[in-house]
């Protein structure tokens, strides 16, 4: 029996702005196990992004419960939520999400500094993942002099410094060229091979054929949830940048 | 300690990254802070050194000056009267029942035309006795000052101010030299040490001559302008001033005090309206200086305001990315103490500097009342750490994704 690292029953979030409600998520439950790769689909405003906050510990639903690696995210305190978000959870922003004038090191380095680890290891992880993202080359400069592409590989690797049991991937690819996006995947995959369970948001049909799992939503509901079983592997050309 | 250490470190390289905010935030509060100081200073400037030279005119002084005389229904001019004589001062003097009084200094005043040479000038000319230098605390440069001697011969002797010494004599010694005052030829035996002052103030631009040539020889009577009063003791003051204006009030015949020929005044008296003067030039600059100091905190508010909720995004990925709540608020505290610090030192140091040029240039007195720096390093870093603190508070408390989201 493998054991679920997510695990979502009877999920709801509704918007209220005065009169006006908006159902986000309705009534939406599934699980998710250790070491699975799954694609979020579905048009935009079918409520996916704010299921992906919910799942990030970033927004707290209205009703129904969320519980993480076996603890029950909706009953903890602001400050346990911050140190679930810091060490279960890698969060990559579709907006890359990087500070500012910030070099890529430094970008990396953040969320182990909350994690209180010593300044020397994480200067070592943090150089460990930016080569593991291809961007050895280019610790030292800032986000500002990044390309889209490598902006959201130093996010990634920002996602992985901490080790967290869930990647969860807003839209990786979408504010990035579309052989760069390869790229992106082409780490996807080798973060999933290593054992880390990964779920991404998408609305292209040809970046979720690389997960192995398929669920879309539409209205703030399941819609189909099922094996993807045209998954591509190994015909992927990569462009690594030099 | 160390984590403490690397806050710090972190805080300045964030302060670092955005050096035309962190710059303008910090010229807020330099100018606020240096405003009030500069201000405060040199209201005060100005106050201490009226009451400066006021002091140096003599300790434990009242001045009798002669009133206006009243002659049937006319009432003469103040100050212009002939009722205070000679004998007025000696009788206080001698008389057994003033007790208070150790020294008696009559005095006459006018203004002349001092010649030397090439050079004159116009300068005020006193009539004194020997009693005058312990009197008004006057000093002997070189030389010496009147005698009691001088007194009783009329001689024609003259001591100098500093002032008028330079521009007669220039660089050369005067004590041996002579000048000439309404065409009588003085030897001066003295030059006094300068006790500065300006204006109606200057107690430099003076010459003194014996009381009695000054009487017989400059003004042609022998009436005087002003009695001045050494009291033993500052507690005696106003025991003196009663028991000299009664002793006078019997000796000059007049029952009503109301109708008194002449008036005391003591030091204090004079004082005090002098103060209430530059009591008034401070409590503007007083005024001027509270207003800086709101429109500067307002300033400061404003800037650390817009600063840190401009950052409520990074905030919000600081959150995302596991920063607990007191993290991000122990940051940006720490940048606000650091900036506000920064300025305030920055601040102080501009007032001093500019109060410091400002009393040199103007040749006065350089005062920094550590009170204004203390208000207003108080008030300007308190608004700077408040409104530092307050919005990256507010958005500390926000879901990540809200702050996130924040435009």
């Amino acid at each position: 029996m493998p054991e679920p690292i997510i695990a979502v029953s009877h999920l709801s979030k509704i918007y209220s702005s005065g009169e006006n409600e908006t159902v986000a998520l309705s009534d939406v439950s599934f699980s998710i196990n250790k070491g699975e790769y799954v694609a979020i689909m579905g048009p935009s405003g079918s409520g996916k992004s704010t299921l992906m906050h919910i799942l990030g510990a970033l927004d707290t639903p209205t009703k129904g419960t969320y519980s993480l690696g076996g603890h029950n995210v909706e009953s903890m305190t602001d400050d346990q939520l911050a140190e679930i978000r810091n060490k279960q959870i890698g969060f990559i922003f579709q907006a890359f999400n990087l500070l500012p004038r910030t070099s890529a090191l430094k970008n990396v380095m953040l969320p182990m500094r909350y994690a209180g680890i010593p300044e020397h290891e994480r200067v070592e992880r943090a150089e460990k993942f930016l080569e593991m993202v291809g961007l050895g080359h280019r610790m030292d400069h800032t986000s500002n002099q990044l390309s889209g592409g490598q902006q959201q590989r130093v996010a990634i690797a920002r996602g992985l410094a901490m080790n967290p049991s869930l990647l969860l991937a807003d839209e990786p690819t979408g504010n990035i060229a579309s052989a760069q996006a390869e790229e992106v995947m082409k780490i996807f995959q080798d973060i999933n091979d290593q054992g880390h369970t990964i779920v991404m948001i998408t609305h292209e049909p040809d970046i979720a054929q690389h997960a192995k799992r398929i669920i879309m939503i539409r209205d703030g509901k399941i819609i189909s949830d099922k094996p993807n079983k045209q998954k591509r592997v190994g015909n992927i050309e990569i462009h690594k940048e030099t | 300690m160390k984590e403490y250490i690397e806050i710090i470190t972190e805080s300045i390289g964030m302060l670092k990254l955005n050096k035309l905010r962190t710059g303008l935030a910090m010229l807020g509060i330099v100018i606020g802070i240096g405003s009030v100081i500069t201000l405060v200073s040199l209201g005060q400037a100005t106050q201490k050194a009226v009451q400066n030279q006021i002091e140096s005119l003599g300790a434990n002084l009242l001045t009798i000056y002669p009133g206006s005389q009243n002659t049937g229904a006319v009432r003469g001019a103040a100050g212009g009267a002939t009722t205070l004589t000679n004998d007025d001062a000696a009788a206080i003097k001698s008389s057994p029942t003033i007790t208070t009084i150790q020294n008696v200094s009559p005095e006459v005043q006018t203004r002349l035309q001092v010649s030397a040479g090439k050079n004159n000038s116009n300068i005020q000319i006193v009539g004194a006795t020997s009693v005058y230098a312990t009197v008004h605390s006057v000093t002997i440069d070189t030389g010496s000052f009147i005698s009691d001697q001088d007194n009783a011969s009329m001689s024609k002797v003259v001591v100098l101010g500093p002032q008028v010494a330079s521009d007669l004599f220039g660089t050369s010694d005067p004590v041996g030299q002579s000048v000439r005052m309404n065409g009588v030829s003085f030897r001066v035996i003295g030059i006094t040490v300068s006790k500065g002052g300006t204006g109606f103030l200057n107690q430099d631009n003076i010459a003194y001559v014996p009381l009695s040539t000054a009487q017989k020889q400059l003004l042609g009577h022998d009436y005087l302008n002003s009695i001045a009063l050494e009291a033993k003791s500052a507690d005696e003051m106003t025991q003196a001033q009663n028991e000299v204006g009664y002793f006078l009030l019997a000796r000059h015949k007049i029952c009503n005090p109301a109708q008194a020929d002449f008036s005391i005044l003591s030091q204090q008296d004079i004082l005090n309206t002098a103060s209430a003067t530059t009591g008034t030039f401070t409590a503007l600059l007083s005024g001027i200086a509270a207003i800086s100091l709101l429109v500067g905190g307002i300033g400061i508010m404003n800037i650390m305001l817009v600063t840190v909720t401009e950052r409520t995004r990074e905030i919000g990925l600081r959150k995302a990315l596991g920063a607990k709540k007191h993290t991000i608020i122990t940051q940006f505290l720490t940048e606000s103490i650091i900036l506000t610090f920064t300025g305030g030192l920055a601040g102080i140091f501009l007032g001093v500097v500019i109060s410091y040029i400002y009393a040199s240039l103007t040749g006065s007195l350089f005062v920094v009342a550590p009170e204004s720096i203390l208000l207003a390093f108080v008030v300007s870093g308190g608004i700077g750490i408040l409104f530092g603190w307050y919005p990256a508070q507010r958005a500390a408390s926000l879901q990540p994704i809200e702050a996130l989201r924040y435009e």
